[in-house]
């Protein structure tokens, strides 16, 4: 047992690597599930106790050694508060989504490839987990690598169901390798100036050496920081599908198999925001990024153009998965909006709508699955009338709407709440105004497809379709009474979020 | 005793999760043991002064706070269920029953609630049960009905939530020690005539509290979706969302002149609806806009008189126009007709619900020895003393005068709609032919009970006077209230006004007829314009967009399907516009980067 908890940081990460790749092995004839399932479970038992731990840890950080090489020459783990619940995230969203893939995947993808899909969905956790954990430059990037493939190869495992799901990934991919490998190129030319990849000690060099020479008349290396920094900045936009860089997100989203859109929406994004937020508050730090370069003025606008344009297109969408493709892209202009105000609330109101986020995208995905498994698509005229006959489903898919407009007593309005304190505070009013605009454009959009659901007529001759089966049901009922939770008793959410933002900015000692 | 500081709205909101688990016989017990669990907490958490605090998000959250009105109002509230659930109790049409809980759940949250958050979020509680009330009146129009109300509702919320969002970032810069907290804006007052960033969010909270009380030019809402509702949905409706909002100007805003005009603009308003309209529901829907007009103006007053009245006459208000609705619903349920032009001569049949809807009618109008004469006559003295002390005083007092006259000119016509036009159309007139039976005894004992308060509350104010926000202020002014000089005023008054009405009678006979209100504007210029003068432009700009996009290398239309042999992939197919748009943000990012190369050190 002590030995475990010693080494829960690197456990969290080898353990789904080693199963994944046991499962590719053994897993035919549903073992695969079982062995997805019970590694999923452990993960989220240990992100739990991680979080715990973290939380309750005066310095509130874990550091731990790869194979005990010290800091700066060996990789390091590190878990504070902010990186604890993205893990937790993931994990819970990991877990939840095995238990619902059972049924959904396997009507979506040939039962002989069903042990690959496992696989590969154990090696999309383990990345997203180790992006996450990490404290080296590098490694972060090869962890990326390694869920943004299987996540290439998952979407494309949608095109047993539409063909498109092929040209899909292929664009997913191309456009995934150009922003990994510009934020390649940014960590190499950090690497000319620094000599280090350890994300503190980077910084640690940054501060020293670098930044005090900056207004002399020979600065050192400061064009190589710059173009650095621009090129992780717009790699990791790509990455976290900020407009105008989410050209390969409504289609990856759209035509993956159901559990791969819902484990997508709920984590990968999230993950990417996590690894922006990261570089722009502890790699370079926040007096670089926004006080000199005025990073901020670029991502509030990209923000405001992803949350009004997002939830435009989402207005626009017939196929319900892409509207919520183009929701997502709104909620991210939310997230990022929050870290680019630069202040308490902002920043915890950004960390807060990962998690809440999570669960609510999450939940919506797998009620849509509900109808995709019974149905094969998921278009408005489809969801037409649908709550009487599906009325589980379709109620967590209200209520999942409900907490994206951000309706008091839902996760979505706690969010909002900090987000647009945090932008009058920063005197940020257009923002503010903007937020509040874009829950009336999520209102309408939630409400074209809630009216078809509750007030529209089915066909006569439309099939009569049955309620998913418990194993579905189960899942999205849990996400989304955790996102109602959440609305109603934040004080455990907003406590980890409001203490990652202090530690982030500095303002807790 | 009360176990923990919950608060009392609560109990009703429980009704909304457990009656739909339930059957028949319990199914109504259950129904109505929830309201009066509730009014026994609701006085329980009164008696001891509850006050709780719940931490949130920072802040600290006040659900369980007595205001100075609360127990009058909640008072009423507990009668309101109690009585329309009695009314309702043969329909079978019980799914309104967890909305009713919904709904009275909501109001009653905002009578307890001590922050500005707990109060906005029973206020949306509230909308959503009323809403879906509407919807449940399953008529023709009430989708539509419903979907408008929601629409102005929440488009109201968003006011207010903004206004109070503004406040509170406002009182936390100030060091406000509870910058939550719902009270009266009196520090904030002083910048009130101009519009600034000072009071913009006190401007918008009273909008947002505005268009919930029907205030023009958001009035039509009222007439539009009450008459929507099922025969018992409407008697709930009637009770909550304006009388909510009241009370929550009355808190907040007691004193603030502008709210007088408004008020004087609702009480004309609905005379002169009420007197072109047909349909008794509607008739009822004006002169509930009328009514309140009346509580606007004595919350402008704002002397304690005037807040005594206003809260009275909110009090008495809720039980008599529940009457008159439940009259209107039973004429319904008995003819299905609600046109007075298609009604007449059901006094021969129906006599009690003739002879309650007459009772309702005269406390409406203010007549002696009702509930309407005792609270309404408090409005009007504290408009008279009022004016008096700024005459002492020197000041300037003729928008008082002017106010006292048209208050009593729309008291006149209050008479002459919603009492004599009503009864006389539905119940006298010619003779519609129909003899349909008397309603069942639940309805009768509903009506029976709620007039019979209305009378008591008119011989015997003192139980209402005690519990209304300034005591002393209201006990005084019960020995002078049936004066010699108030009764003749009143009852001279309405005499003449009921003479007026026979006089006038050829002219008031109503037929199928639309009136033109502000909703025209809503309801037909905004689509219109939309129509034929934004769509065009629309559809230019989407032209143009498109003429864009092709030119883009690799675009086209959408809605050619791609498969994945095509060789040109149109639309968010493409790989090569994304691929553009990374370079070009990459060489914006550096040359706003070198543009604005730092000259400070990091």
């Amino acid at each position: 047992m002590e030995l475990i908890h010693k080494n829960l940081p690197a456990l969290i990460v080898v353990l789904p690597l080693c199963m994944g790749l046991l499962t590719a092995i053994v897993g035919r004839r549903g073992l695969g599930w079982w062995m997805a399932m019970a590694t999923n479970s452990a993960v989220l038992a240990m992100a739990g106790q991680l979080l715990w731990n973290v939380m309750h840890n005066g310095a509130f950080e874990i550091t731990y050694q790869m194979g005990s090489w010290p800091a700066p020459f060996g990789i390091v783990y590190i878990v504070d508060p902010l990186n604890a619940a993205v893990l937790l995230v993931v994990s819970i969203i990991a877990c939840v989504l095995t238990l619902y893939a059972r049924k959904s995947v396997a009507s979506e993808i040939q039962k002989n490839r069903l042990h690959f899909f496992y696989a590969l969905w154990l090696f999309c956790t383990t990345g997203l987990l180790g992006i996450t954990i990490t404290g080296d430059a590098f490694n972060l990037y090869v962890l990326l690598e390694i869920s943004s493939l299987s996540t290439y190869t998952l979407v494309a495992l949608g095109r047993s169901r539409n063909r498109r799901a092929l040209t899909a990934a292929i664009n997913y991919l191309v456009l995934g390798s150009i922003g990994a490998n510009f934020y390649l190129l940014g960590i190499a030319y950090l690497y000319m100036v620094t000599g280090s990849l350890n994300i503190a000690d980077i910084r640690h060099i940054l501060e020293t050496t670098v930044f005090p020479t900056w207004a002399t008349d020979a600065p050192q290396y400061r064009t190589t920081v710059i173009v650095g920094f621009a090129f992780m900045a717009v790699g990791l936009s790509l990455k976290l599908a900020l407009f105008p860089l989410h050209g390969w997100l409504p289609n990856a989203y759209t035509y993956a198999p159901s559990a791969v859109s819902g484990l997508l929406a709920s984590t990968a994004t999230k993950v990417g925001a996590y690894v922006f937020i990261r570089v722009i508050f502890t790699l370079v730090g926040v007096n670089f990024a926004f006080g000199v370069l005025h990073t901020e003025t670029a991502l509030m606008v990209s923000a405001g153009a992803a949350i009004i344009i997002g939830s435009w297109l989402a207005l626009k969408q017939t196929n319900l998965k892409k509207m919520l493709a183009y929701s997502s892209i709104g909620q991210i202009g939310y997230i990022t909006l929050g870290f680019s105000l630069n202040n308490v609330n902002g920043l915890t109101a950004s960390i807060i709508h990962l998690f809440n986020h999570a669960l609510t995208k999450g939940s919506m995905f797998m009620a849509l699955g509900v109808v995709v498994y019974r149905l094969g698509n998921a278009r408005l005229k489809d969801v037409r009338g649908l709550g009487r006959q599906l009325p589980v489903s379709m109620a967590v898919f209200t209520a999942g709407g409900l907490g994206l407009i951000g309706v008091p007593l839902t996760a979505g309005f706690i969010s909002k709440w900090y987000l647009v304190t945090g932008a009058i505070q920063a005197h940020r009013y257009e923002m503010a105004a903007i937020v509040l605009f874009g829950s009336l454009l999520a209102l309408m959009y939630v409400w074209r497809v809630v009216e078809q659901i509750y007030f529209g007529k089915r066909d006569e001759n439309a099939p009569k379709l049955k309620e998913a089966p418990v194993t579905m049901l189960v899942p999205m009922v849990l996400l989304v009474a955790a996102s109602i939770y959440f609305g109603i008793d934040a004080r455990a959410s907003s406590w980890v979020a409001q203490t990652a933002a202090e530690l982030l900015l500095g303002v807790k000692a | 005793m009360r176990m923990t500081d919950y608060p009392p709205a609560l109990i009703l909101l429980v009704g909304v999760i457990i009656l739909p688990m339930l059957k028949g016989r319990t199914r109504w017990a259950v129904a109505f043991a929830l309201p009066v669990l509730a009014l026994a907490d609701a006085w329980a958490a009164i008696e001891v002064g509850a006050n709780s605090f719940v931490p949130f998000m920072g802040m600290t959250l006040n659900p369980v706070h007595v205001h100075a009105a609360t127990p009058a109002f909640a008072t009423v509230f507990g009668i309101m269920v109690l009585g329309g659930l009695l009314y309702a109790l043969n329909q079978k049409r019980e799914s309104e029953l967890p909305a009713a809980c919904l709904y009275a759940g909501g109001a009653m949250g905002v009578l307890f609630s001590g922050d500005l958050i707990s109060m906005f979020i029973f206020w949306e509680v509230m909308t959503l049960g009323s809403t879906v009330l509407i919807w449940l009146g399953r008529r023709k129009d009430s989708y539509g009905a419903g979907m408008r109300y929601f629409g102005m509702h929440a488009a109201g919320g968003v006011l207010l939530l903004i206004g109070i969002i503004i406040v509170i970032a406002q009182r936390i810069q100030a060091g406000d020690p509870a910058p939550l907290e719902f009270r009266h804006f009196d520090s904030m007052v002083q910048g009130w005539s101009t519009l600034s960033w000072s009071s913009a969010g006190m401007w918008l909270i009273l909008l947002g509290m505005l268009v919930n009380a029907g205030a023009p030019p958001f009035s039509s809402w009222i007439p539009d979706s009450y008459p929507q509702g099922s025969s018992t949905g409407t008697v709930f409706l009637s009770a909550f969302t304006t009388k909510t909002a009241v009370f929550t100007l009355l808190t907040a805003f007691a004193g603030v002149e502008v709210v007088i005009y408004f008020g004087l603009y609702m009480a004309i308003y609905g005379v002169i609806y009420g007197i072109l309209e047909n349909d008794i529901r509607r008739l009822l829907s004006y002169s509930l806009v009328n009514q309140v007009g009346f509580m606007l103006v004595g919350i402008g007053i704002g002397t304690h008189l005037a807040i005594d009245g206003a809260t009275g006459h909110a009090f008495a208000h809720i039980i008599y126009k529940a009457l008159l609705f439940m009259g209107a619903g039973s004429v319904l349920f008995a003819t299905g007709r609600t046109k007075m032009n298609q009604l007449g001569g059901l006094y021969k049949s129906m006599p009690v619900t003739m002879w309650c809807m007459i009772i309702g009618g005269l406390a409406i109008s203010g007549f002696p020895l009702t509930s309407g004469f005792t609270s309404k006559s408090m409005v009007v003295q504290a408009i008279v003393d009022e004016s008096a002390r700024m005459a002492e005083l020197g000041q300037s007092h003729t928008y008082l005068i002017v106010t006292w006259f048209l208050f009593e000119a729309a008291t006149a016509g209050v008479f002459i709609d919603a009492c004599v036009k009503l009864t006389w159309f539905v119940f006298f007139q010619k003779d519609s032919g129909l003899r349909p039976p008397e309603v069942p005894w639940n309805m009768r004992a509903a009506m029976i009970g709620f007039a019979a308060i209305c009378i008591f509350l008119g011989i015997f104010p003192g139980p209402l006077y005690a519990i209304l926000p300034f005591k002393a202020e209201a006990a005084e002014y019960a020995k002078v209230i049936y004066s010699v000089d108030h009764v003749m005023i009143m009852v001279g008054m309405l005499f003449f006004a009921g003479l007026s009405f026979f006089v006038l009678l050829p002219l008031m006979k109503r037929t199928e007829t639309i009136t033109l209100d502000l909703d025209w504007i809503w309801r037909r210029f905004i689509p219109k314009f939309w129509r034929d003068v934004v769509t065009p432009v629309l559809d230019q700009l989407n032209a143009a967009q498109k003429a864009v996009l092709e030119w883009f290398p690799g675009n086209g239309n959408e809605s050619d399907l791609p498969t994945v042999v095509r060789r040109r992939l149109p639309g968010s197919w493409a790989v090569s516009v994304p691929v553009f748009m990374i370079t070009a943000m990459l060489l914006i990012y550096l040359v706003v980067y070198f543009w604005l190369l730092p000259t400070q050190a990091a």
